[in-house]
């Protein structure tokens, strides 16, 4: 395996004779998007802190592509601070500043960048950013996930390596929190960075993150991929994660099922097949061309897309299907007692109601069209999921492209 | 007695219980129970918070030598803790001198020697009131207010934030005001001196009839460059202890140990007025004793 980027070794902290870090390890490694997951106030801010240099370990290590950051001398520790960015809880804003202003002060203060080419940049990431005609506000000013916002795009102005993120969804209604998930994920795929996030929104965070650690009274209970973590059958992690599953039964964005239901709705529907020989089938639906939508209407608009399609999906669907929110821009639908064939007859059905509809309809922004695409799966009594799934992925067929504006609208 | 005794250890016991520090410093058990210990515990407390508020002024002192110098922020101090100042600064310097001339006219006359009132005014204006004067009325005005904006950009993780940015908290926040304090505090206290002169001569000429030309003539041969160097250097010397201890009051609220948050910020702005009220005080002692 590849050496981690950032690695705890047997990280102790305590608080006076509060401990909030008992023999931590943790990896991160390059590339990825790590979730740390875990209850509140278990100490998943000061694990981020650590990593940033904000709080020192009493004990133990913490290695920087191996090497021991103190051991570092003073010049290194600078040098190794201007690769990370960090988004606080509380976003930390500096309120007797402009928006302009806070956002553009890392660039003016640790760059000898030109005046003008910082105003560019900053306008640029506001307006990414869905952030527009805020440049003067203050930030007691904003709401709240404009703030959020806001203190992401001073997070990002640097293009930094990593990027550390506390909890920055807390608080914002579903399109917004799933608009700041699709950035993070969007921008990780752009910048390249490596992203830490400590989150409580399961099962949201499971689309973005390659890696999820769960931290438990002070120590990492459980560090591996979000398929592993779904499928561990260690009692505290099951009842951590399907403690949020009672609570949140449906994705608040699309209220559909979750990603934590794929597995249970799969079993039932393989028991049927082998018991009463009930065919069923899987089709994923993808909206293609998420990113250049993320990128000229904004992500707001991109999560709109998937609500609305959402909706339309769902008033099409029988009772006893089953679909499920299965990626930022991912739904996976199960439709029992159906065959290929039947399902493709319901793709173009689907397509057909899309069509006409214009309920997708997104910020103006002329030419920009709404692609979806299918893949079609028939499942057998030997099928696994991840086979089922990964051979409907490989028969993908374009449903329909479709305007997503009203020409009226554009400018 | 006895009981003095006992509440003065239980005072101290529950100060240093409240203290963050006291794993540092006092983590043994013993100590605690030790009236001796407490006290050298305290002692040492002590020396902890003028250590690292002299860190705090050696580190901010150096930075502004670096390179990018920080103008515009200068700037915009120079313009908060000197121009804004300008006008509580001549209505208390014109009633200093104003009071100086009242007194000074009424003890001089019982000796005949009313013709020194210029002397007297401005000397005492020049050596001691204006620049001591001049520190107080800053301090109330500016320095409370940086106490303030500092304590809330700490308890509000601003602060952090800096640090995460790799922008020194010390050197973004802290040099700016030093620099512009040391450059308004000299002019700030010559305007005082100015206006105060000018109060003694509204008293003691327009008022009480000594004749103008001799006030003005006692104030040029009384004054000499030594004086005024002098009324600067103290001035200069102000300047430092009032924004290292104004700015590291409001820097350190975090590690308060008899209030948090809100209250933190606010007594953070109490004991930054007190402490450098003080401390103005008794480096103007030192000094005179070094400048005399």
């Amino acid at each position: 395996m590849t050496q981690p980027l950032i690695q705890f070794k047997n990280v102790c902290k305590k608080f006076g004779r509060n401990v909030v870090l008992r023999n931590a390890n943790l990896s991160i490694y390059k590339g990825e998007i790590t979730t740390i997951i875990g209850k509140s106030g278990g100490g998943k801010s000061v694990l981020l802190k650590h990593i940033i240099g904000l709080m020192e370990p009493d004990s133990g290590q913490i290695l920087f592509n191996g090497r021991q950051v103190s051991e570092m001398n003073k010049k290194e520790r600078h040098k190794l601070k201007k690769k990370f960015s960090y988004m606080f809880q509380g976003t930390a804003l500096f309120d007797y500043m402009t928006v302009l202003d806070n956002i553009a002060l890392p660039l003016r203060e640790t760059t000898y960048m030109r005046e003008s080419k910082i105003l560019d940049r900053v306008h640029n990431m506001l307006a990414q950013l869905d952030l527009h005609e805020i440049d003067n506000k203050y930030p007691s000013q904003l709401s709240g996930g404009m703030k959020k916002r806001v203190a992401m795009a001073r997070a990002l102005i640097t293009e930094p390596q990593i990027v550390l993120f506390d909890e920055p969804t807390t608080g914002l209604d579903p399109i917004r929190k799933n608009a700041v998930h699709s950035m993070i994920s969007g921008y990780q795929k752009k910048f390249e960075y490596t992203g830490v996030l400590v989150s409580h929104e399961i099962p949201d965070i499971f689309y973005i993150s390659q890696r999820v650690a769960m931290l438990d009274n002070g120590t990492i209970l459980f560090e591996g991929t979000t398929d592993e973590l779904q499928r561990s059958a260690e009692p505290k992690i099951r009842q951590f994660i399907h403690g949020f599953d009672i609570n949140i039964k449906q994705d608040e964005l699309t209220g559909m099922g979750t990603k934590i239901d794929v597995d249970q709705s799969f079993m039932e529907s393989m028991d049927r097949l082998q018991e009463d020989k009930l065919v069923f089938s899987i089709i994923i639906f993808y909206v293609d061309n998420m990113d250049k939508i993320n990128e000229t209407a904004g992500h707001i608009a991109g999560q709109t897309v998937v609500k609305n399609f959402s909706i339309q999906l769902k008033e099409c669907l029988r009772f006893g299907d089953t679909c499920i929110r299965y990626g930022l821009n991912k739904v996976l639908l199960i439709l029992p007692g159906t065959n290929k064939v039947q399902a493709q007859g319901f793709c173009s059905k689907l397509a057909d109601k899309i069509k006409w509809h214009k309920h997708t309809e997104l910020m103006p922004c002329k030419g920009l069209h709404v692609s979806i695409s299918a893949g079609l799966a028939e499942a057998d009594k030997l099928s696994c999921f991840d086979h089922l799934l990964s051979s409907a992925e490989s028969q993908r067929i374009r449903l329909d492209e479709f305007c997503a504006i009203s020409e009226a609208e554009a400018p | 007695m006895s009981l003095f005794f006992l509440k003065f250890k239980f005072k101290l016991l529950f100060f240093i219980n409240n203290s963050r520090v006291k794993d540092n410093i006092l983590n043994d058990p013993v100590i605690t129970k030790n009236p001796f210990a407490i006290l050298g515990g305290l002692v040492l407390l002590l020396l902890q918070r003028i250590g690292r508020t002299s860190i705090f002024f050696i580190k901010g002192f150096f930075s502004i030598f670096f390179p990018p110098l920080q103008f515009a922020k200068v700037l915009d101090q120079v313009y908060f803790i000197g121009t804004k100042s300008i006008f509580v600064i001549t209505l208390t310097g014109a009633f200093t001198g104003m009071v100086l001339g009242l007194q000074g006219y009424y003890t001089l006359v019982k000796f005949g020697s009313e013709g020194m009132l210029g002397a007297a005014v401005a000397l005492s204006l020049i050596r001691e009131m204006g620049p001591v004067l001049a520190a107080i009325m800053v301090i109330g005005r500016a320095g409370s207010a940086m106490a303030a904006e500092i304590g809330i950009m700490r308890i509000s993780e601003q602060i952090d934030a800096l640090e995460t940015m790799d922008i020194d908290p010390v050197r973004f926040l802290f040099s700016p005001r030093l620099v512009a304090a040391i450059i308004s505090f000299p002019i700030l206290t010559a305007l005082f001196d100015v206006i105060g002169i000018l109060g003694g001569y509204l008293t003691g000429s327009l008022l009480l009839g000594i004749n103008s030309g001799i006030y003005f003539a006692r104030v040029e041969s009384s004054v000499e460059m030594h004086d005024v160097s002098g009324g600067f250097i103290k001035a200069i010397v102000f300047a430092m202890v009032v924004v290292t201890i104004c700015c590291s009051q409001g820097y350190f609220t975090h590690t308060r140990t008899d209030g948090f948050g809100a209250k933190g910020v606010s007594l953070s702005t109490t004991s930054a007025v007190v402490i450098s009220c003080v401390l103005v005080l008794v480096t103007d002692y030192i000094l005179t004793s070094f400048l005399l």
